[in-house]
């Protein structure tokens, strides 16, 4: 047996789910599992307990309520970009999750428990992030929602509590006047990106009036780039524009040596993503289609 | 130990299981299905994917305890005592394997695969492949093999 011995409880609703966490101490939630098990299976993880909350009813859905798309807790990777509603109303989304693991882990990976294990390498928490988005959690205590800005704290580290459960994640709309764009480069497609950029701007009568964006990988969670989207304020993209915010992110981040690759050429990379993803925001602001 | 009933490719097993117990080795080691293979055991390799009520997923990441209830299928409910399955036909005539350790978890995920995809491009087919390491062909037959297959055995799928 590859995993160090457990117990395991399965409950039939959120409530119950809560109360066995504020039993136990040091109980884990099992959503995809697509992280947690390899976790287990290395042994670099040993809980005493997984909550395994796959049968718990009316956390899979995805509805579009008041401005945002909201996602149960156990709405799939592949049901969230394959859904047509995330495609048309959360593009970023759609965009970031195709590049989540392999197609075959994205059948068990939730979109909440990726948010919950805050990898730094994670696709989905750099897109909520870009878009302003949040999750609700639930304990013993009552529900309370925690924006993205405040959700990711560090690698693997999150502001919700251990007795506390994701139940939805929020993706806020945009509408026909924003651009959106998702870059990323990894050695292999499915591997962890060496960097990553989502672009969410707004613009108004050829005028980029408000910006976001944010890049993954680079740093120990989604890192906002502020110099660099304050460069798009009150501008209409040229290339002097995509120039200052190329130089903008390059200088705001400094990346780890890792066996892969050198600081040094993540940060080159960097630049290449922001221009790309800057033309390719601009172009889907204007309504052309992707480059 | 928890006793779970499972159906595996059509057949209700009862088992008593821990709950580490991964169902890799659920199907290997208490059903002596061992078409399924095990490579990494960490989700990358693709070897052990099978289908859960019709989806393909990785049993090296699914705990046999989760499948309580479920339905399994397995690459040994593939073929028939009539023969091959069609995916199976078309793996051969193409020479997509040759040491043939990825190729029941490449067929299980294909059989999902080509059920929520209509007519996959060459392009979408590797990126589905990306979920699975294959150190001999070099990928280019298995892309054919699928693409031929996806064009006129499709909706075939497993049993």
């Amino acid at each position: 047996m590859k995993p160090a011995p457990f117990d395991y409880q399965r409950p039939a609703t959120v409530e119950e789910a809560a109360k066995i966490l504020a039993q136990s101490a040091g109980g884990k939630v099992l959503a995809g599992g697509q992280s947690l098990i390899p976790l287990l299976n290395l042994r670099l993880s040993f809980p005493e307990l997984l909550v395994d909350i796959n049968r718990i009813p009316d956390l899979d859905y995805i509805v579009e309520d008041a401005g945002v798309v909201r996602v149960g807790a156990l709405v799939r990777q592949s049901t969230f970009g394959d859904s047509f509603l995330v495609q048309s109303k959360v593009p970023l989304a759609a965009q970031g999750v195709s590049h989540v693991g392999h197609y075959v882990t994205r059948n068990q990976g939730t979109v909440a428990g990726s948010l919950a294990h805050s990898d730094s390498r994670g696709e989905l928490p750099v897109a909520l992030v870009a878009l302003g988005g949040s999750v609700s959690v639930v304990s013993e205590e009552g529900q309370r929602d925690i924006e993205a800005a405040d959700l990711f704290v560090t690698d693997f580290t999150t502001s919700i509590s251990e007795t506390e459960i994701i139940v939805e994640s929020s993706w806020p709309v945009g509408g026909s006047e924003w651009g959106f764009a998702f870059s990323e480069f990894a050695l292999r497609h499915g591997d962890y990106a060496l960097a990553m950029i989502a672009v969410a701007i707004h613009v108004v009568d050829g005028v980029v009036d408000q910006a976001t964006i944010v890049a993954g990988s680079v740093a120990d969670r989604p890192l906002f780039l502020e110099e660099a989207s304050r460069h798009l304020l009150g501008r209409r993209p040229d290339e002097d524009v995509f120039s200052s915010c190329r130089e903008a992110a390059v200088a705001a981040v400094d990346p780890a040596d890792d066996i892969h690759a050198t600081g040094e050429y993540k940060q080159h990379l960097m630049g290449v993503l922001v221009d790309a993803a800057l033309r390719s925001a601009w172009k889907d602001s204007t309504g052309e289609a992707h480059g | 130990m928890a006793e779970i009933t499972v159906t595996v490719n059509g057949r209700a097993h009862t088992e008593s299981v821990e709950p580490r117990l991964l169902l890799s080795d659920f199907l290997r080691h208490r059903l002596g299905l061992t078409g399924t293979h095990v490579g990494c055991e960490h989700g990358v390799c693709g070897s052990c994917t099978v289908l859960v009520d019709g989806r393909a997923v990785r049993s090296c990441l699914t705990l046999a305890i989760q499948v309580d209830g479920r339905e399994v299928a397995t690459v040994e409910s593939l073929a028939s005592i009539d023969g091959l399955h069609p995916l199976q036909e078309s793996f051969k005539k193409n020479f997509a394997l040759q040491c043939g350790f990825c190729t029941p978890g490449i067929l299980m995920a294909v059989c999902d695969f080509v059920g929520r995809r209509t007519d996959p491009s060459r392009e979408e087919i590797a990126e589905m492949l990306s979920g699975h390491l294959c150190r001999c062909t070099g990928y280019t037959s298995i892309i054919e093999a699928i693409y031929e297959f996806s064009r006129h055995d499709a909706g075939g799928g497993a049993t």
